[in-house]
This record gives structure tokens, sequence and C-alpha cells, in this order.
């Protein structure tokens, strides 16, 4: 008796309100009689969007797997390659990245241009955008519904002023939900060049992980790769492994190869890189020998080679 | 429309206790310690259900080897729970069941996620429960929300919150304890998940996502402090088997926080923050 889901069509869409999907949605009746025709605000971020050369999502579906300690220590990375980066964060709910990127407690600044995203302190070729720079106190707590959400979302790409970007990359909460369904509508005028998914080894990681690869087919989105992490621990006191978060299915590697993504790399655990993600330093120049970071370098090296070698 | 609600409301009457485990934070072991503590309880003869309202990574079918298994309607149109065995002592609801494929994406927008949650809360004919443990996604979004108002005149126990010892966690959690207060929910205690890893091989502590944090934020907030979990890849793979913690690792100290706090409870009553009288806003 309990229908199977099906797919929402979008608050926007032609279909919204009258696809079979709608029926005993709460929304429906508002959907259905809202009125249709171009969204006004699109121009403005396709413009926005114009002066971006390359889009990556990093996106995962299970919680607590490094998705923002990932995104992070990327746009550092990209940086430190001398890039033009934006890092986006539309984690309504939970804003890791200003802590992560050492710029928690900054504002936001509007100019004749738009926001003005706050740049990192160790690079100024780094910019970054959050709703942390909109709260004023850090534990108030956003309880927004999906709508709410969505319509940030959308200021964030109508009215962020990036300038030139080589690379925007968008750091995303879990699930499959409002803001996987908004980023990727919004951004599909300009091209998204593709998704970066982050896992931890074990079945109940991957259980959600498969969903959202599945979620990126659905909605036309590229996966770049599958970036395996906290992938076993190596002792600083005796050098034993320990694969804490164990692959009993045969981890990210089997499911990439079923199906038939990349496995951009495996991360091991490393304690510095918690401390460095709430100090707002970057793991990768705090141990830049560890095998954590050569592992990160070379997914890092793999997916700007798989994105810069077509140009949009 | 008022016998649905007086149904729904003779439904939840028969449910002594109603936890909440909430974390703000994501795969800090949410649904670990959902799943946990429900076994823990079940262990000690109580009866227990759990609702996983987790619609995008519902994880707890899986956990408790309930993976392959559909839900049923009964009379009346209400869902029966899965049950772990014939007793019929420890029952789950969950969006898993009702998916075709392990694999399909559940993409739905908040008004569609708020429309199930409801009937979750209001339309599982779990019958006579001592508890239901109820299990979140990540965030203060639709959900807990959804999952809070609904709840809200059936007089929810409180929330069992989850944290991992970094900062960056605790940022996150901090605002779920804002979410709390703001909605009159109590906190029956905070758990530290992931506090610290003992290897193996040498018996020597890391503590691989920091430690302390969740014990330190709260006593600055005075709430109760349930206590740390270590991490333990033995727990990790009771999960990962559908297995009980306990029962498979009858020795182990890993998980005792939680046994205390289920031997124990309801504990005597705690200071509640206070409540504010405006209701959430949007």
């Amino acid at each position: 008796m309990a229908p199977a889901p099906e797919h929402c069509p979008g608050t926007e869409s032609e279909q919204a309100g009258k696809a079979d999907a709608c029926q005993g949605c709460p929304n429906q009746q508002i959907c259905a009689t809202a009125p249709k025709g171009p969204d006004p605000d699109l121009p403005q971020i396709k413009e926005r969007l114009s002066s971006i050369k390359h889009k990556i999502l990093v996106l995962s579906g299970k919680g607590g797997v490094g998705k923002s300690t990932f995104s992070s220590q990327l746009s550092f990375a990209l940086a430190e390659m001398n890039r033009q980066v934006g890092l986006l964060d539309i984690d309504i709910c939970g804003p890791s990245i200003p802590k992560i990127t050492g710029v928690e407690g900054e504002s936001l600044h509007e100019s004749n241009l738009g926001w003005e995203p706050v740049y990192s302190p160790a690079y100024d070729n780094l910019a970054i955008m959050s709703i942390g720079f909109l709260l004023k106190d850090p534990d108030e707590a956003v309880i927004w519904r999906g709508p709410k959400k969505n319509g940030l979302i959308k200021q964030f790409l109508r009215d962020v002023y990036w300038d030139q970007l080589d690379f925007l990359v968008v750091d995303t909460p879990p699930g499959t939900s409002d803001e996987h369904l908004s980023i990727t509508q919004y951004l599909k005028a300009g091209g998204i060049d593709g998704a970066v998914v982050v896992t931890t080894p074990q079945e109940v990681a991957l259980l959600d992980v498969r969903k959202e690869i599945n979620f990126c087919k659905k909605v036309g989105i590229p996966v770049l790769g599958v970036v395996e992490n906290m992938a076993g621990f190596v002792c600083p006191n005796c050098r034993g492994e320990t694969r804490i978060f164990a692959p009993t299915t045969g981890g990210a590697a089997k499911m990439c190869q079923e199906m038939n993504v990349p496995l951009l790399g495996s991360i091991p655990l490393d304690p510095l890189i918690a401390r460095s993600c709430d100090e707002g330093k970057s793991y990768l120049q705090q141990a830049p020998q560890s095998p954590t970071t050569q592992a990160l370098k070379a997914v890092f090296e793999k997916i700007v080679a798989a994105v810069e070698k077509t140009q949009i | 429309k008022t016998t649905m609600s007086n149904d729904a409301t003779s439904r939840l009457a028969q449910i002594k206790h109603k936890i909440l485990v909430l974390s703000g934070k994501g795969g800090v072991g949410k649904s670990t310690v959902s799943s946990q503590l429900a076994l823990i309880l079940h262990s000690l003869g109580k009866k227990v259900g759990i609702l996983d309202v987790d619609l995008c990574g519902p994880s707890i079918p899986h956990i408790l080897g309930l993976g392959d298994k559909s839900v049923f309607s009964g009379s009346e149109g209400k869902w029966i729970p899965v049950y772990t065995d014939d007793t019929k002592t420890l029952g789950v609801m969950s969006i898993g069941f009702l998916l075709d494929s392990k694999d399909s994406a559940v993409v739905w927008r908040g008004p569609r996620k708020t429309a199930i949650i409801k009937q979750f809360v209001e339309d599982v004919a779990w019958g006579e429960l001592d508890y239901l443990v109820i299990d979140t996604p990540p965030g203060t979004s639709d959900e807990h929300i959804t999952v809070c108002e609904s709840l809200a005149k059936y007089n929810p126990d409180g929330a069992v919150i989850v944290t991992t010892p970094q900062n960056v966690s605790i940022a996150d959690v901090r605002k779920e304890i804002t979410f709390c207060k703001k909605i009159g929910l109590p906190i029956l205690g905070v758990v530290e998940n992931m506090s610290g890893f003992v290897c193996p091989h040498c018996a020597e502590c890391t503590n691989i996502f920091s430690t302390g944090g969740g014990e330190a934020m709260a006593k600055e907030l005075d709430i109760p402090f349930i206590g740390r979990i270590p991490i333990d890849p033995l727990i990790g793979s009771a999960c990962e088997a559908g297995k009980s913690f306990i029962e498979a690792n009858k020795a182990s100290s890993s998980l005792d926080a939680l046994r205390n706090f289920a031997a124990n409870y309801p504990q005597p009553s705690h200071a509640t923050l206070e409540s504010s009288t405006d209701k959430m806003s949007e």
C-alpha cells in the first residue's frame, strides 16, 4: 500500500504539480497553480557563471565522510597551482567551510558588484562563500525548510561577485535533496564539469553513495570519480595498520567497478587532518610529506587533468 | 480527520518513551548510536521500535540486518513495522523498506519529505512499546522540523545528541542544541563518539578526531554528558554485519556509556533547557 517514492520534477519545471510523482505531495496545489515562465534570475546567474571556467561539485550522499575536508584541501591545492579558485559552501545547516579555511567569523560585504566573497588569508587567489558569513552568532541554528534553502543557493549564484575564476568548487551537504537539485538546476546553464563523490570504505557509507552516483546519472552530472577517504590508519607509535572502517563489501574499488565510475584514489586517516581543519590551516602545508598528502595530491592532479583537458 | 488523529493519539499513547537521536553534523554515529541503544534496551527485556527518518540515506535497515525486507500495510492502511524476529519485540520503520532497489536515490524536495515523515510518526502500528528511538539525518531542516512538530503533542522524552570530539563537529552540534532549545525539546544528554582510537597492535591511544570536545561542550552548556565511545573497529563491523555489538562482543567496554544510560533510564530529572515561547522561525 505504501507508494514507492518517485521523483519530484522540481517546483519550477513544466511538470510541477502535474507529474505522477506529484500526487500526494502537500505542495502539489501550489506547484500546479504557480505562474510558469522563464525565471527572471537566470540571465543574471548565467552571467555570473560565464566568467568561471570549471565547476566541480563535491558530493557524497553519506554524511561525515570528508566532503568539506576534501573541498577545502582541493581548493588550497588549486590555489597553490596558481589557479583562481572559488569555494562555495552550500551546506546551509552545517557550514563547515569557514572554519576549515581559516575565515570563521568573517562577515559578508556588499559592493556595487554584488556580494563580495571572503578571501583566504593564506591565498589571495582563493575566494570563499558560505552562509556562515551571514550568521551573527556561530551557534545560531538555520532552521529552514527546502524552499528557503533553495532561495539562498540561488542568491549565492546570482549575487556573489566571483570575477574571473579557473575553478569553482562547490561543497554540498549530505543527501539527495533540495540543495542538490537546486545547485544542479542553476549550474547546468553554464555547465558542470563534473562531480567528485567522496565515500568511506564501509558498506553503510557505500549504500548512500551508490544512491548519490545514481542521482548524478539521473540529472546528467558527469562523475569525475570517487575518492575513498579514511581508508586505513597507520598507528604513529608502532606503524601497525588498522582498517577502522573496514571495506566489508569490497570498498570503493568494487563499487566503482560495478557502477562504471573511476576510482580517483584512497586516502588514509591522519589525526593531523582533523586538527588542521579545526585550526583553519591547510593540511597539505602542515604535513607536506605525509602519505595522506601524497594520496590527496595524486587525486587532485587527476581531477585537474580530467577537467582542464576539455575546455568548455 | 478527527478520527484519524484520535487513532494516532491512541497509537502514540501506547509508546512509553520517545527518544530522538540528533546531531547536526553528519557521520558522527547517529545511526550507530540509535541502533545499538535500541539493541541494548531490547536486551534488557524492553519492547523497542526504531523509526528512521533519514529519507536520503536510510542506514537503519542495513545495521539491523534487515536490508532486504519490505514493509507491508495492515488493516486500516496503517504500516506494520519490520521485526527482527518472531518475538516482535524490536521493530523498525524506514524508507529503506519502501525502495524498489537499495541503489535508488530518494530525490525529494522538502514538502514531499514532510508528508512521509508525518505518516511515519502517526501511521505506524507499533503496538505497545517501552521505547521508540528515532534516528535522524544531519541538519536542522525539513525532517527535523517535521518530526519534532509532529511528535510535540505526544510528549517526546527528549533528544540524545551525538557528536565527535573535533571543533568542526561541535560547531554544527551547537546549532542543533540551539534548535532543541528553540522548540522546547529537552536534551537527555551528549554522547562523544569516535573519542580516541586504541591501536590493537600496541595499545597506544591516538585521538584521530581529537578528544574531549563533546564533554567540554556538555559542561559549558550544562547538559548531561552520557559518555564517550571510542573508535572501535568492532562497532563498525557489527553494524556492517547487521549484528548487535554487545551480543557479539560481550566482554567489550566500548559501549558502556550507552549501557549505563539505558540501564539507568529515565535519569533523575535534570534541569531542562528553557524553551522559547516563540515557534522556530523559517
